[in-house]
């Protein structure tokens, strides 16, 4: 059993050079956009500089030292990924640049051999451009329908219309985040992937924001594929992962054509590459790769329980402490148990960019905008909210910081 | 530094902005919304002889842009049109006080400026003024 302790915040930040920086003439960072991107420990930045300091070579091809010593360490991220998220077999996951690549693999080759016109593919309002437009741009062209289970004020999926829509026979996929971007929701995605199930439909889960947040195990919670990226999870960005059950990779044609993904190439015909490399297509980002098994040890030493336990707690504080201040609206689940490590919210009258340029000059990161979810931002019927989004390196003390520049904000426009 | 972007001249044409809504069959309407913040803005004109006889805009975005809009509309409003193809950024950053923005927020400064100008776009190659618009197009790449 990993230990219950709670994170020991202030030796984290050690490992992490970014967090020693002053913004804006001299204010102390106070970094809450890790929703979008998360700093780097001093481990991921050593291994990418290791790598190319020392054994800097292609991988899967030259037989010379170097080449084999990238090749195990590229491998071993492979690995690494397979343990971290407890995949079944390490040819399961695939490289991909990032989230939005990984689920275009998905539309471009599953789904054009799976949908056809008049099927169904089933998302959510609170879905991620990278989990709409894919999923657009596939129905449009198979003359296919894409139905959107609705989200309640309250943040959280109406699973009578997901139960309605799965009674359909022509639903081929149903495709979902696991935890909003914006709102935070966790979605009961283990029994939302059984209901799918029990119709023989299978499930792609967008781990972008659950994978770094929380334990996640895609055999218990048996999705059919996830799509997740190591930029938001210590590492890298540039490389992003993608989980397929095997049974259904075999049955995969290629998505990207060319090097490395081949066995055999003659004029008319090739020899696709056995799994995963046959949708590895050209050299990958062999560096960051290396340097997102950093990460993952990282994470892994730290416990993914304990990353999730320390969120709770500040995201609770944040919640309570935001309630207080006049003129906010908070959006998504009110209990921090529901919800990842995600305030959203709006303040009077203030536009969420107007904010954020007053909290930068307090030396405060947040994101503002409409976080690339641009359809749930029509059903909460705002253009934009602000957002603070919080790691495993975030403290109490900066929460403050956060809550005395809102207070500023209030006073320049005169709430 | 937000103190002197969020002045008061800033925040009254944002709470009250000036020529707001629509005009009645235009000669040009015009959308354009900044990706990066999702401001948006559409601009109404009605030309007369060489003049902006009037205009109106609808938008919905931070402060910054809806001000912007709302004192552009004071700047151009019976204005020849010309004057409105010579505008540069500097005149309308000059004009709502605004001229040390940072990279990412003057662009929400700037869009409305680049909304008149797409518009006036329109309006001369409709007109069969190619090199017009050919002009006013070039200035919007840069805004």
């Amino acid at each position: 059993m990993m230990q219950k302790s709670a994170l020991n915040v202030k030796k984290i930040r050690q490992d992490f050079p970014i967090l020693k920086r002053k913004v804006m003439g001299g204010k102390q960072l106070v970094y809450l956009d890790n929703a979008a991107t998360t700093q780097k420990p001093l481990a991921v930045i050593d291994a990418i500089s290791d790598y190319y300091s020392n054994y800097n070579s292609n991988i899967h091809r030259a037989v010379h030292q170097m080449a084999e010593e990238a090749t195990i360490a590229y491998e071993e991220t492979r690995q690494k990924i397979a343990k971290f998220i407890n995949a079944r077999h390490t040819d399961e996951i695939i490289f991909t640049r990032n989230t939005t690549e990984a689920i275009n693999l998905v539309s471009y080759s599953w789904g054009r051999a799976n949908v056809s016109r008049g099927d169904k593919v089933v998302i959510s309002e609170i879905e991620h451009h990278s989990n709409i437009v894919p999923w657009q741009i596939l129905t449009q062209e198979k003359g296919a329908k894409l139905e959107y289970v609705g989200v309640d004020d309250s943040g959280y999926l109406k699973m009578q219309e997901y139960e309605k829509y799965l009674a359909s026979k022509k639903v081929k996929l149903v495709s979902l985040s696991q935890m909003s971007n914006v709102l935070g929701t966790i979605v009961p995605i283990e029994k939302m992937i059984k209901m799918s199930h029990e119709k023989g439909i299978p499930v792609l889960v967008d781990g972008a924001q659950s994978v770094p947040h929380m334990p996640v195990n895609v055999q218990k919670m048996d999705c059919d594929f996830m799509a997740f990226s190591a930029h938001k999870m210590l590492g890298p960005t540039g490389v992003g992962v993608l989980y397929v059950k095997r049974e259904i990779l075999e049955k995969m044609q290629p998505f990207i054509g060319g090097g490395d993904m081949i066995k055999e190439v003659h004029k008319y015909e090739t020899r696709y590459n056995d799994l995963p490399y046959k949708f590895e297509g050209g050299t990958p980002n062999i560096a960051d790769v290396i340097g997102f098994g950093a990460a993952l040890d990282y994470l892994t030493n730290i416990g993914m329980d304990r990353v999730r336990e320390h969120e709770i707690e500040i995201t609770k504080y944040a919640l309570d402490k935001i309630t207080g201040v006049k003129g906010v609206t908070l959006y998504g689940p009110p209990n921090a148990k529901d919800r990842g490590g995600v305030v959203s919210f709006n303040i009077g009258d203030i536009h969420p960019h107007d904010l954020a340029t007053i909290m930068n000059d307090r030396g405060v990161a947040i994101r503002s905008g409409h976080h690339c979810a641009q359809v749930l931002m029509e059903r909460l019927d705002v253009s934009a909210t602000s957002r603070a989004s919080f790691y495993i390196y975030n403290t109490k003390d900066e929460v403050d910081t956060f809550i005395d520049a809102l207070s500023e904000a209030r006073r320049l426009f005169r709430i | 530094m937000s103190d002197d972007i969020y002045r008061e001249i800033i925040l009254d044409h944002y709470r009250n902005p000036r020529n707001k809504g629509k005009i009645s069959s235009p000669d040009v309407s015009i959308h354009d919304s900044n990706p990066l913040c999702g401001d948006e803005i559409d601009i109404h004109l009605k030309v007369e002889g060489d003049k902006i006889k009037d205009i109106k805009f609808e938008g919905r975005g931070c402060a910054i842009s809806q001000a912007s809009a709302s004192m552009l509309t004071e700047m151009v409003m019976n204005k020849p049109l010309t004057s409105v193809k010579d505008m540069t950024k500097d005149d309308i950053l000059e004009e709502i006080g605004l001229t040390s923005l940072g990279p990412a927020r003057i662009k929400c400064a700037l869009l409305s400026l680049k909304v008149l100008k797409l518009g006036m776009v329109k309006y001369y190659a409709d007109r069969d003024d190619p090199d017009s618009a050919k002009k006013l197009q070039d200035d919007t790449r840069s805004l």
